[in-house]
């Protein structure tokens, strides 16, 4: 008696979730490769209350590592969230599957701007809905440098010898290098790519570690003088940790946007429209603003920011009007990434 | 009819080395041998010859080489203890080294970075104490720390079970043939427990010549490995041709020193006869 009893509570434990989620995510699921810490978990919840489509969520550390997990298809993804550059190679490699703009009303909240911006890799706005957006700068801790940091060049001081972090990503490195040198940040002249790895060789004695999101981490925690990161992560380390300052590069730096875009070969594409529409709701989106920290290409919820020092604030909403050397990186084929990627091994093994 | 049953019990293994050993392995040697555009190819194997990856196995060989030795040298001693102990003893220092294995190898060499770095936990102790800074994080020594750290116990646990298993008489026999512990080390210990040496030697040099992860988080991405040009060969740059021709030189140097090991350990049953 004893054993049926048991057997039937087993019975009863396993058939619950059946009965219990069965209802719960009724319209479905939606896969989603997101960047490490891009997005407030609690959105996801909510958005898997509100519309009921069960979320798989994945995070990828660059553009790069992101390709070929995508191009291999291993996992379907539906909605991805690469960079300009990168989008623009999704799109000619014929991966991206066009937007239905009727199934996504809220992106009306994005700054008209952005969606200008976002014509350079996406002409027509056809695939991409902006997300995140910001610079590439320099982090430095006033009370480990003896002056204020304002240039690229001074990342190559050897009295900063131990004290910088760049970042390991290849476009990132070479963007530094290349700024350095007075180049474009999308050169595929093949000299000026040369004078460039040979700055980075310069460098690499006074480099501490070739970091992404670590940077954040050491700089609060103090481990180094001054690191490559991007804007949106100025907010939340200074937080952290008051004496560090963001700065853009009198020589100039990258200005990027990260959008939502649908892969082609996506099954929930209607899910992930949806999923789309969520991310741009003001309320949302603040939401996502409040924890990640990266500037918002969205307007409504930027008028939602309720502390004014960071509504106005210089590093998350740059007036970009005042800098005239800043660029956004290009899509340079497959010849320019295999010869931007052979460089930057030569850097790494030397 | 029990060989029968026993046969269909060993299904589960050839499906799983089929699926995981066997197919990849074609795989891998599939995109080795090929081009982009698919057709036939040498060159992936040939450009480990370039110097950007030519210096990076020799570094791998020269890194893995040195934690091999001093994992050895920290292993053999520590196994003859554990060897001479009394069995309940034994049992909870094999423990006592096998526990850390339990947690996942990526969060253990994570921690060792925030134990290393500059202001991390170690340092401050340091400088509590007024001792020097230890700078050892984002050098090859950091990285030769965390192979040391990770693979000791498979050093470790092959020679302690050779040295287990010496019978004792022979220790005894070797005394009462006059020879003094230095001798009996020599003459029956040393030459009994080569097998083990070998396979501990293997499973330690393997791995750490192999190794990214190690190098990524305490070489602070500085210094590359034959392993990390594969990785990245496979994540960033996304050339698998490439990545898989690089594999197969590394997979020559494991079946060398796997060759390696089955000579010796012929050697070693031949003098245990």
């Amino acid at each position: 008696m004893k054993k049926v009893f048991l057997f039937g509570l087993l019975a009863t434990l396993t058939m619950l979730p059946l009965f219990g989620c069965g209802n719960a995510y009724e319209n479905g699921e939606v896969y989603v490769y997101n960047w490490g810490e891009y997005i407030d978990p609690d959105v996801i919840e909510m958005f898997e209350k509100d519309c009921k489509i069960k979320v798989i969520y994945d995070e990828y550390e660059t553009n790069e590592m992101m390709y070929p997990k995508v191009e291999a298809g291993a996992v379907e993804y539906d909605v991805v969230c690469p960079s300009d550059y990168m989008i623009k190679k999704m799109i000619d490699n014929d991966m991206l599957a066009e937007l239905n703009w009727a199934n996504i009303p809220e992106s009306k909240n994005i700054g008209a701007q952005y969606f200008e911006t976002s014509e350079e890799f996406d002409p027509g706005n056809k695939y991409s809905v902006p997300y995140c957006w910001g610079t590439v700068g320099i982090l430095y801790n006033k009370s480990m440098v003896d002056e204020p940091i304002t240039k690229w060049e001074q990342l190559w001081d050897p009295k900063y010898k131990n004290q910088i972090l760049m970042q390991n990503s290849v476009r990132d490195a070479f963007m530094v290098a290349l700024k350095l040198n007075g180049y474009s940040m999308n050169s595929t002249n093949i000299d000026e790519l040369q004078t460039a790895k040979k700055s980075l060789l310069e460098q690499k004695p006074l480099v501490q570690a070739y970091v992404v999101d670590q940077v954040r981490d050491k700089m609060i925690g103090n481990e180094a003088a001054i690191g490559v990161i991007y804007s949106g992560e100025a907010i939340y380390t200074q937080r952290e940790n008051d004496n560090l300052v963001y700065v853009i590069p009198e020589e100039g730096t990258n200005v990027w946007i990260d959008s939502w875009v649908i892969l082609k070969n996506s099954k929930n594409k209607e899910n992930a429209e949806k999923f789309i529409n969520y991310m741009c709701k003001p309320e949302i989106a603040l939401k996502n603003f409040d924890f990640i920290t990266y500037s918002t290409p969205n307007d409504a919820a930027r008028a939602l920011i309720e502390d004014e020092d960071i509504r106005n604030s210089e590093i998350a909403f740059p007036d970009l009007s005042k800098y005239n050397n800043l660029e956004t990186y290009v899509y340079l084929g497959e010849d320019g990434d295999e010869l931007y990627n052979s460089l930057w091994k030569e850097v790494k093994s030397e | 009819m029990k060989n029968k049953f026993f046969k269909w019990l060993s299904l589960p293994y050839i499906i799983w080395s089929v699926g995981f050993i066997i197919i990849p392995l074609i795989m891998v040697f599939y995109f080795g041998l090929t081009n982009k555009n698919g057709s036939f190819t040498f060159s992936n194997i040939t450009s480990i010859a370039l110097p950007v990856h030519f210096k990076s196995l020799l570094i791998a060989l020269l890194l893995s080489l040195i934690s091999t030795i001093i994992c050895l040298l920290l292993s053999y001693p520590l196994a003859m203890i554990l060897s001479n102990m009394k069995s309940g003893n034994n049992k909870l220092m094999i423990l006592v080294f096998v526990l850390p294995m339990w947690m996942n190898f990526l969060l253990r060499t994570l921690a060792w970075q925030t134990l290393l770095e500059n202001e991390g936990v170690i340092n401050t102790i340091f400088r509590f104490v007024h001792l020097p800074a230890l700078k050892i994080i984002n050098t090859p020594y950091a990285i030769v720390f965390g192979m040391i750290y990770n693979f000791l116990p498979f050093m470790v646990l092959p020679i302690y079970n050779v040295l287990c298993k010496i019978d004792k008489n022979l220790l005894n026999a070797a005394r009462d043939l006059g020879a003094n512990e230095v001798q009996t080390f020599l003459k029956v210990t040393l030459p009994l427990s080569v097998p083990g040496i070998i396979s501990g030697i293997t499973m330690v040099f393997i791995p750490a010549l192999t190794t990214f992860v190690i190098s990524d988080l305490l070489g602070g991405s500085k210094i590359l490995l034959i392993g990390n040009v594969i990785e990245q060969e496979f994540t960033l740059n996304s050339n698998w041709h490439l990545g898989s021709g690089l594999s197969i030189v590394l997979m020559l140097f494991i079946v060398i020193s796997m060759i390696i090991s089955v000579i010796f350990d012929k050697d070693g049953e031949g003098s245990a006869l």
